[in-house]
């Protein structure tokens, strides 16, 4: 098939968390529509925390989002904190980290293995991988059951975690459980090596494609950042204070779609695993540096297809960093920490690395300590408009191949984003033709 | 023949499609225990009809309803899972307030566009028939295994309709309103095990309430510990609890 007239219309594209659809519409070589568009259903959430009290706000927010439940309460808690002036302890950081890095090893594991990988392996889903690689497959759910162990022994629960709560924590994981839980880290270092081999056997097939963008996300000078940090752009030299985002976000309404869109220094910009290690790769640890350079991740990269790349190795590192922080932990003598603090009139934001890039909430409290305004900006909303740019590009460099394999490499791109529609749509909805 | 599955969206954060990931190797078991023909998050294909249909999340446009009524008109059993779906979960919320004013906050100058219209939330049951209800925010695993293998021996699982209270004094919790807490336990549906309270946080009343609670019970535990009723209203409403059961 050649690539002179083609129509696609992928409604409710699959493996994909959300629903999003992708329209190409290509008349005698000449294209006429290419959209990414979403239409998911619209839930409200800064219109439902309004009124409820600082306690309730962060278990209302987990909500915008199954996926980064663990994120979207820490960006909330530390928003809180930051209107009431509170100043958490060392060790809820260090607790706050190590559940983070559960949550991005439970996300990514699930992104890369079971939503990405068919498409590498080119199948419609893992289910058929269960006959043909089930030894594969066993290494891939031990690793994420052990990814939701971390984030049961710490947060309570896997999805929507329950000892998270302003100024520490309800309940503290024992040292015994930490110190099993270390252990199994231990031992899925080399589970990783193994993923990472696996990958690496069905790397050729990620698609060769550039498009240069603005990559945004946290940085810190003492750590790869995830749970703290400023904001960074590759267009900026100086890192910008988080109080500033809405100088970076820039939400902005588009007709083609009614998702809101972001755009900082150009008409759009990356967040996620890739703009994270672009701007902050040489703080990786020595291993997740080496199996980057395994993967072809030699420094910054323009291919947006190698956020998947990236996710594997910051697997390696949250396993790493989960280690050393399990040992800090248990150094220092976990114990229970008083949580009081004094409810203050005020406005605080609070900015996380989620798996899916860089998330904040800002809140505005009365001096009852109910919320008066909130805002959240998630990672998959700043996306949007990058996506749409990238199949903007994609289109007529591939358009040649055929509508099928046109189609298949759109779906593809989609997914690399890892977009998580439910977060992006936690307030907007999209009607489409 | 194994039996059709299918696992269909509404609005919601999909967490309790995760739980199904989050089954690890049992969901190999279940691969092979079912057929599982429709599932978009995990996989790419579809089909005409099922025998069992799960719905996650709650009904808020009249294109959604529309949506829903066909999945109902080609399957044989409807699992409504989640709070989201069995209840309306947090998505109620939003009807407890001025729903032109919400849109308003929300959208700003663009609010009254006609394609960002929404209405008053709607749990899956306040459209179509629902064969179980599987409570939860989010759900919980083990009753998602047993449910499954249940249905596949043609039994129909019994929803619990006693309250958290009951599992948290098996597990030999400090009573949250001891410690100074808040908690919905004496009348929200049990089922999960008490695990919020045994996570030291009061319960949030995810499962929804049980049928005919004791609610002479219940003033009697606020009364004891001097919360009144303005205290509590707020727990009431994050998950959709009946507005009766807090007077």
């Amino acid at each position: 098939m050649s690539g002179d007239s083609m129509k696609i219309d992928v409604h409710h594209i699959t493996r994909v968390e959300g629903h999003g659809n992708i329209v190409v519409d290509i008349d005698n070589g000449t294209v006429n529509k290419i959209e990414w568009q979403v239409p998911e259903a619209p839930r409200f959430f800064e219109a439902m925390v309004v009124g409820r009290s600082c306690e309730q706000v962060a278990p209302i927010t987990s909500r915008i989002c199954g996926i980064c439940s663990i994120g979207h309460t820490f960006a909330s808690l530390k928003a809180t904190e930051a209107a009431m002036g509170i100043t958490i302890s060392e060790q809820t950081r260090k607790l706050r980290e190590l559940l983070l890095h559960g949550e991005t090893l439970q996300s990514h594991l699930l992104h890369v293995c079971y939503l990405v990988v068919p498409d590498l392996f080119k199948l419609n889903s893992v289910v058929p991988l269960v006959a043909t690689h089930k030894d594969v497959v066993l290494l891939v759910t031990k690793l994420h059951r052990l990814a939701n162990h971390l984030c049961d022994v710490v947060g309570g629960r896997t999805t929507h975690p329950i000892r998270t709560a302003i100024n520490g924590f309800t309940m503290l994981p024992k040292p015994k459980e930490l110190e099993s839980l270390k252990k199994q880290l231990v031992e899925a270092v080399d589970d990783l090596k193994k993923l990472a081999e696996v990958v690496k056997s069905v790397a050729g097939n990620i698609p060769d494609f550039v498009r240069e963008t603005e990559y945004i996300s946290l940085t810190d000078p003492s750590d790869y950042a995830f749970y703290d940090g400023q904001i960074k752009s590759t267009d900026v030299a100086d890192p910008i204070a988080i109080t500033d985002y809405l100088k970076v976000t820039n939400e902005f309404i588009v007709e083609q779609s009614t998702a809101k869109w972001s755009k900082f220094n150009r008409d759009s910009y990356y967040a996620g695993a890739l703009p994270r290690y672009n701007n902050n790769y040489t703080q990786l640890t020595d291993l997740s540096k080496a199996v980057a350079t395994d993967l072809g991740l030699n420094g910054i990269n323009y291919n947006p297809f190698m956020n998947n790349i990236a996710q594997v190795v910051e697997l390696v590192f949250a396993v790493e960093r989960s280690i050393e922080i399990i040992d800090w932990l248990l150094d220092n003598n976990l114990h229970p920490e008083d949580r009081s603090f004094k409810i203050r009139e005020g406005q605080g934001v609070g900015a996380v690395e989620v798996p899916r890039g860089i998330l904040f909430h800002d809140y505005t409290y009365d001096q009852n300590g109910k919320c008066v305004k909130a805002n959240c900006v998630i990672p998959t909303n700043q996306n949007h408009a990058n996506i749409q740019l990238d199949m903007e590009k994609m289109v007529p460099e591939f358009k040649d191949r055929g509508q099928e394999q046109l189609q298949f490499l759109l779906e593809m791109l989609v997914r690399a984003y890892d977009p998580c529609i439910s977060c992006s749509t936690h307030f907007l909805q999209v009607h489409f033709v | 023949m194994k039996p059709k599955v299918a696992f269909f969206d509404f609005a919601c954060c999909e967490g309790c499609q995760l739980q199904v990931a989050n089954l690890e190797e049992d969901i190999i078991g279940i691969v092979e225990l079912v057929d599982l023909v429709e599932f978009r998050e995990v996989m790419t294909g579809t089909a005409l009809e099922y025998d069992i249909a799960f719905i996650e999340g709650s009904i808020t446009r009249k294109q959604d309803e529309e949506r829903l009524r066909d999945i109902r008109n080609r399957t044989k059993f409807l699992i409504a899972y989640g709070a989201c779906a069995t209840t309306g979960g947090v998505n109620k919320i939003k009807n407890l307030r001025n729903l032109d004013q919400v849109r308003q906050e929300v959208y700003g100058a663009d609010w009254d566009k006609p394609h960002l219209d929404t209405y008053p939330t709607k749990a899956v049951d306040e459209v179509v028939k629902v064969d179980y209800h599987m409570h939860g925010c989010p759900i919980n695993r083990e009753e998602l295994v047993r449910v499954v293998k249940s249905l596949v021996m043609g039994i129909v699982p019994k929803v619990p309709d006693y309250p958290v209270c009951v599992e948290c004094k098996l597990k030999e919790n400090e009573c949250m309103y001891d410690l100074g807490k808040i908690c919905l336990g004496p009348i929200t549906r049990a089922g999960c095990g008490a695990i919020c309270p045994t996570n030291g946080a009061p319960c949030e009343g995810c499962r929804g309430t049980i049928p005919d609670p004791n609610k002479n019970a219940m003033h009697e535990v606020l009364q004891k510990h001097n919360v009144t009723i303005n205290d509590i209203v707020e727990k009431f409403t994050m998950f959709a609890i009946t507005p009766e059961v807090s007077k």
